[in-house]
């Protein structure tokens, strides 16, 4: 638009990239935008409709709101374009003129002229509107069909099988996702969502929907095959939506969409076109990356800068089908002339890999992932900026047993401009750049430019370049854990274990210098408990340790503590919970229930801990170790034995793990807890270990969790029997332990993890690193020696010593001030402590 | 300034090495510390500035910068043990109280 143009832009459609478009305008200066959607909503994330299903409310899908001054207008469709006169009319008979009119009307599903397509209980698979329509359905259903087995079908297929359903995938192709996956990849795909319950019928062509016999509808198929189904999904592909500019004499192409050049014009160039609806080079774009890429060449165009142009995009994607990994690069099918190709099967992991080279065998053209994604990164920036290939290309995809894969040079050849991470188009200068602005660390590219934050396939990457970039600079990374030790706390886990080192003068003296710190000492404490399971309170570990561990409870703000005994697994008899009531309100200790399913006792004084435990232990309370870089709860759901939907004993499995591991110090607290079944009632998918029932056996999930920084937990391995899960909890938790550093929660020793959860299966699972058989010895120890700290410390008189509120009286401390509330006491406020001393 | 009041607060031997103990003094509660190697005693106010609660006797104690230090248990601050000066923060200081061992008697002088 020239100087003193129309400013006022209307927006026809507000779905994602309708309402990305009106994000990147409304905040140009000058820019009056108007947006029209027919939806009842705000905009939302589409492409996590699925997610509504799962446990997502309307809320947890919307998109952040439009910028103020945009004026948004839903529940109203545009239905008409006068484009002389510059005037849309919508279905409330408003009219509203434009400078510029921007279509981003996106697409609508496809669904088949087949008899009874239109049926009660037949659905598309697009809005809230339709999922609330879906879930209607399901109820009193048993069989679900979805027609389609593209992408979207198959997380249709999901949604139904979640829902409880016997789920049908019914396919016109012979394979399913023929426009991302080759008939290898296919066929992998196929047989590992036939093993989750789902029955896939391909080369199905429906005739009918008629009534059924046991059911609400028969499907019948061109080859007189039928199937019995309650309820039908559409998912077989989309079709723009360009009736608008069909009516308005807009250009379309032959088989729908609506034309536009490289600044996203139409045919008239006061009109643009974006998203789903648009064609671009004869092509579609479904899928929201080229959609948002045109909202921005769009928005530029409009606001007057120079040289934006739409020029195509790549299509490649990774995603998560039925729990299956699955990504397409480039030329998955291998069309190029003279391109060949090479495959990696693995039939008993269930890992199908193919790549796609061009004829000199120098350049990737292409690649198909099914079971394993973990290259999809690499092989997407390797084809999109030309890498040279290996000499054996089938390195890419070869296992990597030893090292091996992509040259770690080959990062440093990318120009600049090269995409590194693609969920967040963060490219290599960027994370040159952080480099340059002091980020040393992973985590640290992470926070400032957001690399490797969305699927985080482009980790390896981002570590590459970190690496080769620190190098370059000459910088050393600072990893020292404080002034007194120029090593990490995993280096000095090593020297301790290697040197047999039991103290801290000890450990000072050789390795440190000076007399230790709070960051050191605690460190040092953790790790030779870790390492040696002493006492807690030998005399020589006491000065190192914080408050928490020095008392064994934990200090709270007006600096008295809280008690909270073990409850295994949550299970408590009557006997035993009266006898904590009895103990609290002798000591007149503020009670509450923890989120960890025990009992948390507030406000006892130093001398008086050894008095309440000695009544504890003998109601028969352990320590729950809650002050402790200790494992803490085991929470559990009530299992198979009373719960309806329960498959195996998850109450027993909770307290077997939490009486395995009580006692056990690591970097940082360790919390666990144990479903009984895929309900997933006890929030196993938040802990760093994770177990839940499975009609196979124990399905294991480590490095969760809630809190601050929450991270849904890894899939480790399915179907373990009780003997295999706590070997591999064994190895995990002493692998942690051995290589975490200082306060490093499992989540983030993941993240950190170079080669991550292949890695780590990989040392516990297949042994790589030949330590097993350490780990498993070491934590024997750790179990066989474990002793309720609090029981030693109340039978060792010397050890009763520094139990002590002041060393000069047998006295509490009467200065501390309580308010009742609620039938409590509780720490006075400091503004109530004014008035009382007043 | 007069000379200090001595109260005896314990025996020398009933202090733990670079583990503090709290004394009730006549109008306050002090933090008294021995530091290892050696039987130096230190003695500084246990009431810690910042979570406002007096807990400075059950912080652990280490050096920073050549300071000898306790660091509060509940916000981490550290406090120099000879002159009570907060290392994070130079206008906040805790008052530090002379020591002396007679007889085997720590003693903490206000």
């Amino acid at each position: 638009m020239g100087a003193g143009a129309d400013r006022r832009i209307v927006v026809v459609g507000n779905g994602m990239v309708g309402h990305r478009f009106v994000e990147l305008a409304a905040t140009m200066p000058g820019l009056a935008v108007t947006v029209f959607g027919e939806e009842p909503r705000a905009a939302y994330d589409r492409v996590h409709l699925s997610d509504y299903f799962a446990d997502a409310g309307v809320a947890d899908l919307a998109l952040p709101p439009p910028p103020a001054g945009a004026a948004v207008h839903v529940g109203e469709r545009v239905t008409g374009i006068d484009r002389a006169a510059r005037v849309v009319r919508t279905d409330r008979d408003r009219e509203v003129s434009y400078g510029a009119l921007v279509l981003a009307t996106g697409s609508y599903p496809f669904v088949p002229p087949i008899d009874g397509h239109d049926l009660p209980h037949c659905h598309v698979y697009r809005t809230i509107e339709d999922l609330d329509g879906i879930r209607a359905s399901g109820a009193g259903a048993a069989v679900g069909v979805v027609v389609g087995g593209g992408l979207l079908g198959l997380e249709a297929a999901n949604a139904l099988r979640n829902m409880g359903l016997d789920t049908h995938v019914v396919e016109f192709a012979p394979a399913l996702m023929g426009t991302q996956l080759d008939d290898g990849g296919a066929a992998m795909l196929r047989g590992m969502i036939e093993d989750l319950g789902v029955s896939v019928h391909t080369g199905r062509n429906t005739l009918r929907i008629a009534p059924g016999d046991a059911t609400r509808y028969r499907m019948e198929f061109a080859d007189g095959g039928a199937l019995e189904t309650d309820l039908v999904v559409f998912s077989a592909g989309i079709r723009p939506r360009d009736e608008l500019a069909r009516d308005c004499g807009l250009a379309v192409g032959a088989r729908g969409g609506i034309v536009i050049d490289g600044s996203c014009r139409t045919s008239d160039p006061n009109v643009f076109a974006i998203g789903e609806c648009a064609l671009h080079d004869d092509r579609i774009f479904g899928l929201v990356g080229p959609g948002y890429e045109m909202a921005k060449v769009a928005a530029g165009v409009l606001s007057g800068r120079e040289g934006v142009a739409f020029k195509g995009a790549d299509m490649s994607t990774k995603l998560k089908l039925l729990g299956v990994d699955v990504g397409s690069v480039g030329d998955a099918h291998c069309r190029t002339r003279g391109a060949s190709t090479y495959t990696y099967i693995d039939e008993r992991e269930r890992v199908y890999k193919r790549i796609v080279v061009n004829r000199t065998g120098k350049k990737l053209l292409g690649a198909v992932l099914v079971g394993d994604t973990a290259d999809y990164g690499m092989l997407l920036q390797t084809m999109l900026n030309e890498l040279p290939l290996p000499k054996h290309p089938d390195a890419l995809i070869l296992p990597q047993r030893d090292g091996g894969g992509m040259p770690a040079g080959a990062v440093a050849g990318l120009p600049d401009s090269a995409q590194i991470c693609s969920c967040h188009d963060v490219s290599r200068g960027a994370v040159v750049a952080a480099v340059s602005e002091g980020a040393t660390t992973l985590g640290a590219i992470r926070e400032c430019t957001r690399a490797s934050t969305g699927c985080g396939g482009c980790a390896p990457l981002v570590t590459q370049l970190l690496n080769a970039e620190l190098e370059e600079r000459g910088i050393e990374v600072d990893t020292d854990l404080c002034e007194h030790f120029p090593h990490t706390r995993q280096e000095l886990y090593h020297l301790v274990r290697v040197e047999r080192i039991t103290s801290f003068e000890e450990l000072i003296g050789r390795h440190g210098r000076g007399r230790g710190c709070d960051i050191c000492k605690p460190a040092a404490a953790s790790i030779l408990a870790a390492c040696w399971n002493d006492h807690v309170l030998e005399d020589s570990h006491a000065p190192l340790q914080d408050t928490n561990d020095h008392f064994l409870a934990n200090m709270q703000k007006n600096g008295t503590y809280s008690i909270v005994p073990r409850v295994p697994a949550g299970e408590i008899t009557p006997d035993k919970l009266i006898a904590l009531g009895q103990v609290a309100k002798k000591y007149d200790l503020y009670t509450k229930i923890t989120g960890g399913q025990r009992i948390d006792l507030f406000g006892a004084q130093v001398h008086e801990l050894p008095l309440i435990w000695r009544e504890l232990i003998d109601a028969g309370f352990e320590t729950g170790h809650a002050y402790g870089k200790a494992v803490r709860t085991v929470k559990s759901c009530v299992g198979s034995t009373w719960c309806r939907y329960g498959v195996l004993d998850s109450v027993g499995m909770a307290i077997a793990i939490e009486n395995r591991y009580k006692g056990l110090r690591a970097p940082h607290k360790l919390k666990f807890a144990v479903s009984g079944c895929t309900r997933e009632c006890a929030e196993a998918q938040s802990k760093d270990v994770g177990v839940i029932a499975t009609e196979i056996g124990w399905n294991l999930y480590v490095c969760g969790n809630g809190g601050m920084r929450p991270r849904h937990a890894d899939l480790f391995a399915t179907g373990l029997d009780d003997e295999t899960l706590i070997r591999f909890i064994d190895r995990f938790l002493m692998f942690y332990i051995r290589t975490a550093d200082r306060l490093q929660r499992t989540s983030v020793w993941m993240e950190h993890l170079e080669g991550g959860l292949d890695y780590l299966k990989s040392v516990i699972v297949d042994d790589s690193l030949g330590v097993v058989a350490d780990l498993e010895a070491e934590m024997e120890h750790v179990v066989g020696t474990y002793e309720c700290e609090w029981k030693s410390t109340i039978e060792d008189a010397e050890k009763l010593k520094r139990f002590r509120t002041f060393v000069n009286s047998d006295q509490g401390d009467d200065s501390l001030v309580f308010v009742r509330e609620r039938g409590q006491r509780r720490p006075a406020l400091a503004s109530e402590t004014a008035s009382e001393v007043a | 300034m007069s000379a200090p009041a001595w109260t005896t607060v314990c025996e020398l031997d009933a202090l733990v090495p670079d583990v503090g103990v709290r004394a009730l003094l006549a109008d306050t509660q002090v933090a008294v510390f021995r530091l290892s190697p050696g039987d130096d005693i230190f003695a500084i106010d246990a009431f810690d500035p910042f979570s406002k609660a007096p807990v400075l006797s059950r912080g652990i104690v280490g050096d920073l910068e050549g300071q000898l230090v306790v660091a509060s248990p509940i916000y981490k601050q550290h406090f120099n043990l000879r002159t009570g000066q907060c290392l994070e923060d130079d206008a906040v200081a805790v008052r530090a109280f002379p020591t002396r061992v007679v007889d085997g008697q720590v003693q903490v002088g206000c």
